[in-house]
């Protein structure tokens, strides 16, 4: 692995050379009958049957083996319109039609994000994508949502759509559903076999019929004041990888809203093995190391009430678009932020750069970086109780005065790269020195809405944040929310000394 | 444009802006802000008490270098004294020059200095018979796997012979980014597990140890090198182009220009990962030939020396690896990953 010369690789092996492709009489390695058709890993080829069988195999033991998913579930498939959700989504319509024994069991609803206004997409490039979108959901027969991530829906009950008219509700982890023990499980799944048993055929029949049209769907594109203060938003920040960061943030917070709005307790996303070794490196480079559990495991369990599953994430790239190709699975191309960007641009495009550079060379390196994090454990830091939550990423804060070396490291690099007037680095650098020097932080706290924000802010938020000159460009919701923590820390300091216990459990529990 | 002024003591003209924060500082008042940083490092570890004996490992390098001399100014104030050892891993055409330095340094600096010899040490085996030895077998020869184990089994050595009771080494905050992303990389969930603090407070034996420029940058130590005029030797190993580390060196460097404080974040992320149990080395023994720190009967410099006494080189590596096959190649089971004992050090 040491090993960066082309020439050492090219050395006679000593043993029987592998079998050489192309040649008429090599069979599928599993079958031993049919003809290849893909070469998955080199050496490996698959009759078309085969790897269908394998693919399928995949994803049915990453659902079965974690048993999360309880049967009669809601789950919303959230989904990009890229290869790997629309993998999956078909993954679970093929898994649903299943004859009943081998049937998956929950019941699904699919959502695309229109995120055309971040990267400046025209209204009608916009809606000739929507067109592509409503017809490939249409086929699926799920129940379908299209948000924009700008728009304000009709006022419903729903409270509209849209990151603009989100509720800082969003942002609040919702008590826990207690995890259900193995018992639990197949107590579930057998009452579930009765009941459809007791319901007969009319039963299974009336599940199964899913309207095919969103019953909530706004009445029209988003409005122009919604479209220009998100294009505002983005074209504040200054670099790819903080925009980039900021609409995974918003877009995460605007499934959860419409999960939760309709009852949906999980989310499944279609993140690739690939696609996850390149966001744990990306990660590490952000400074998210204590999440990297939840980032990339297979359960995100962060926000309470709604469990973020990842289901494709023993896929590898390679494997998605093989079955795309061979098996015409509908998916719609968008331009994204990044498209069309230069290799250094932001961190997420070099380190995709680097790893798939690395794979060509070391064809392990994305199943090493994948194997690697599943050894990651959801742990706090050894003696650290469960403290206050980070504003926009919801994981526990990671900033702390224990730390000695990075707080102290941002003691040193915390006066700010820009050429702000002197009285705005003291202040911005507030939030950090009484991080380090474990002052209490309410001394800047109702001063600076930007100090406020910014310490309730894990450190990859930060840092990321530092990039966004402007707070008061954020959605609304993210700036009430912030205001609501501050008061309430504001408030329990103040009578700290009156409290016995822990009050963090009833607070939260009184609001839950 | 004239340069601004310097932003600490407001007289002098500034020389530099500071990599990290941009602040303009004249070359004195950057070289005392530096100083007094590692002073802080070192005091708020607590990792080198007065009265403590301290081997520098002094590779003639810029790091280690800078380490030295910073410790020689900080000396009176830690309570301290400092023997620099050297280790002469026998690679020709380079060790040499660097050597070369290093005594120059001693004897300006007027420290004591030890030069320990592999070919002394581990039975006449020099790198570049090491190097000899592992070539040709159609894989990477590994040399700096070798070269690791058996320079920080040298430098714990010459500590003993100085009788030092801490032991310090000269890795940067690029040395450290650049381990995490490596130890991703490469599957390395041991060493994962283990790395990340400001040190090892030296169990079952083995030295105290600890790295006082952990919290500087890279460019920080060679300004400060250039600032204080020091002389050091800075040309590379012959046998770094073949280190895995140059991919992740590559990265960081690109990772730095996207974003300045990638550093800092990489070395963030690192104390933080949480890692499962199992993947945690095995609490640490003593070697059965040699009694020092071992997680397995055997510890790594003695197991690979054992290889190459036997004539089979990578009969150490990849043994007790907990990882996957990782070599592309399919012509040999054996993956090379090195086993998990010491990591790769980096003078």
């Amino acid at each position: 692995m040491c090993e960066m010369s082309e020439e050492y690789r090219e050395s006679a092996p000593k043993g029987s050379p592998p079998p050489r492709l192309g040649t008429r009489d090599q069979k599928c390695v599993k079958c031993k009958e049919g003809l290849p058709v893909v070469v998955i890993r080199a050496g490996d080829a698959f009759c078309r049957d085969c790897f269908k069988a394998l693919y399928v195999h995949k994803f049915r033991a990453m659902l079965g083996k974690n048993r999360l998913i309880f049967p009669g579930e809601k789950v919303l498939l959230a989904w990009s319109g890229g290869p790997s959700s629309s993998s999956m989504v078909w993954q679970v319509l093929e898994g649903l039609s299943r004859d009943s024994a081998k049937r998956l069991r929950f019941v699904p609803g699919v959502i695309y994000v229109d995120e055309g206004a971040t990267c400046g997409q025209s209204s009608e490039d916009r809606a000739k994508t929507l067109a592509e979108v409503k017809l490939v959901l249409q086929t699926t027969g799920f129940p379908w949502h299209i948000v924009a991530l700008e728009e304000v829906g009709r006022p419903s009950l729903f409270e509209g759509l849209g990151v603009f008219s989100l509720p800082p509700s969003v942002l609040r982890c919702f008590a826990q559903e207690p995890v259900g023990t193995e018992s639990a499980y197949k107590a579930a799944v057998d009452s579930f076999l009765q009941q459809q048993h007791a319901l007969g055929a009319d039963g299974v029949e009336r599940q199964s019929q899913h309207c095919a049209q969103d019953p909530h769907s706004p009445a029209g594109p988003p409005t122009t004041a919604q479209t220009q203060a998100l294009s505002r938003l983005f074209d504040s920040v200054k670099t790819l990888t903080a925009k980039e960061e900021l609409l995974q943030t918003l877009r995460t917070h605007l499934i959860l809203h419409v999960a939760r709005n309709h009852g949906y307790s999980k989310v499944m996303t279609g993140d690739s093995c690939t696609r996850l070794a390149i966001k744990l490196m990306t990660s590490l480079a952000l400074g998210r190391g204590a999440f990297l559990a939840w980032d990339t495991g297979f359960s995100d369990e962060r926000h309470g009430d709604v469990v973020v599953v990842r289901p494709m994430r023993e896929h590898t790239l390679k494997e998605v678009a093989f079955y795309n190709r061979l098996f015409a699975v509908p998916s719609v191309c968008t331009p994204a932020l990044d498209t069309k960007a230069p290799e250094k641009a932001s961190i997420h495009r070099l380190m995709e750069a680097f790893i798939l550079r690395l794979q060509a060379q070391f064809p392990s390196t994305v199943s090493t970086v994948y194997r690697t994090s599943e050894k990651l454990v959801k742990a706090p830091r050894d003696g650290c109780v469960a403290g206050p939550r980070c504003l926009l990423c919801m994981c526990t804060l990671d900033v702390d005065t224990a730390d000695s070396a990075t707080a102290f490291g941002a003691q040193t690099s915390h006066l700010p790269q820009m050429q702000p007037p002197v009285t705005q680095a003291g202040v911005a650098a507030g939030p950090c020195c009484c991080a380090g020097m474990g002052g209490g932080p309410s001394c800047y706290r109702g001063e600076d809405p930007r100090a406020q924000v910014m310490e309730q802010l894990c450190y990859g938020c930060r840092v990321n944040m530092k990039d966004l000159p402007s707070l008061e460009l954020l959605p609304p919701y993210i700036l009430s929310e912030a205001q609501i923590r501050s008061q309430r820390a504001t408030a329990e300091q103040e009578v700290q000394e009156y409290l016995l216990g822990d009050s963090e459990d009833e607070a939260r529990t009184g609001e839950s | 444009m004239p340069a601004p002024q310097c932003a600490s003591c407001h007289t002098a003209r500034a020389a530099l802006r500071r990599p990290r924060s941009g602040q303009a500082l004249c070359g004195t008042c950057f070289c005392a802000a530096f100083e007094a940083e590692v002073l802080h490092t070192v005091v708020a570890g607590r990792l080198l008490p007065p009265g403590a004996v301290v081997a520098v490992g002094a590779s003639g390098g810029k790091d280690s270098t800078v380490l030295a001399h910073v410790l020689r100014e900080l000396a009176p104030r830690l309570g301290i004294s400092l023997h620099l050892v050297a280790v002469d891993e026998g690679i020709g055409g380079y060790r040499d020059a660097a050597l070369a330095a290093v005594r120059r340094q001693a004897v300006r600096w007027d420290l004591p200095l030890t030069v320990v010899a592999y070919a002394d040490l581990f039975g006449g085996w020099t790198m570049d018979a090491v190097a000899r030895s592992t070539a040709g077998s159609g894989r990477s020869r590994a040399c700096c796997t070798f070269c690791g184990v058996l320079r920080r089994r040298a430098l714990e050595e010459g500590a003993r012979l100085v009788g030092a009771t801490h032991v310090v080494t000269g890795h940067n905050a690029d040395d450290m980014a650049e381990t995490v992303l490596m130890n991703f990389l490469r599957g390395d969930a041991g060493r994962l597990a283990r790395g990340g603090g400001l040190g090892s407070p030296g169990e079952g034996g083995a030295l105290p140890r600890c790295r006082p420029l952990q919290l500087a940058s890279q460019k920080e130590v060679v300004l400060y090198a250039h600032f204080r005029r020091l002389d050091y030797f800075s040309e590379e190993c012959v046998y770094a182009p073949e280190a895995f580390r140059g991919h992740a060196r590559d990265l960081l460097k690109m990772l730095e220009a996207a974003r300045p404080s990638a550093v800092l974040d990489l070395v963030h992320s690192a104390e933080r990962l949480a890692l499962a149990p199992a993947a945690r080395p095995p609490p640490p023994g003593a070697c059965s030939r040699c009694g020092a720190l071992a997680s397995r009967a055997l510890c790594q410099a003695c197991a690979l020396l054992d290889g190459l006494n036997r004539g089979r080189p990578r009969l150490a590596i990849g043994k007790g690896r907990r990882g996957l096959d990782e070599e592309g190649p399919r012509r040999e089971p054996q993956p090379s990953l090195p086993p998990t004992s010491e990591p790769v050090p980096d003078f």
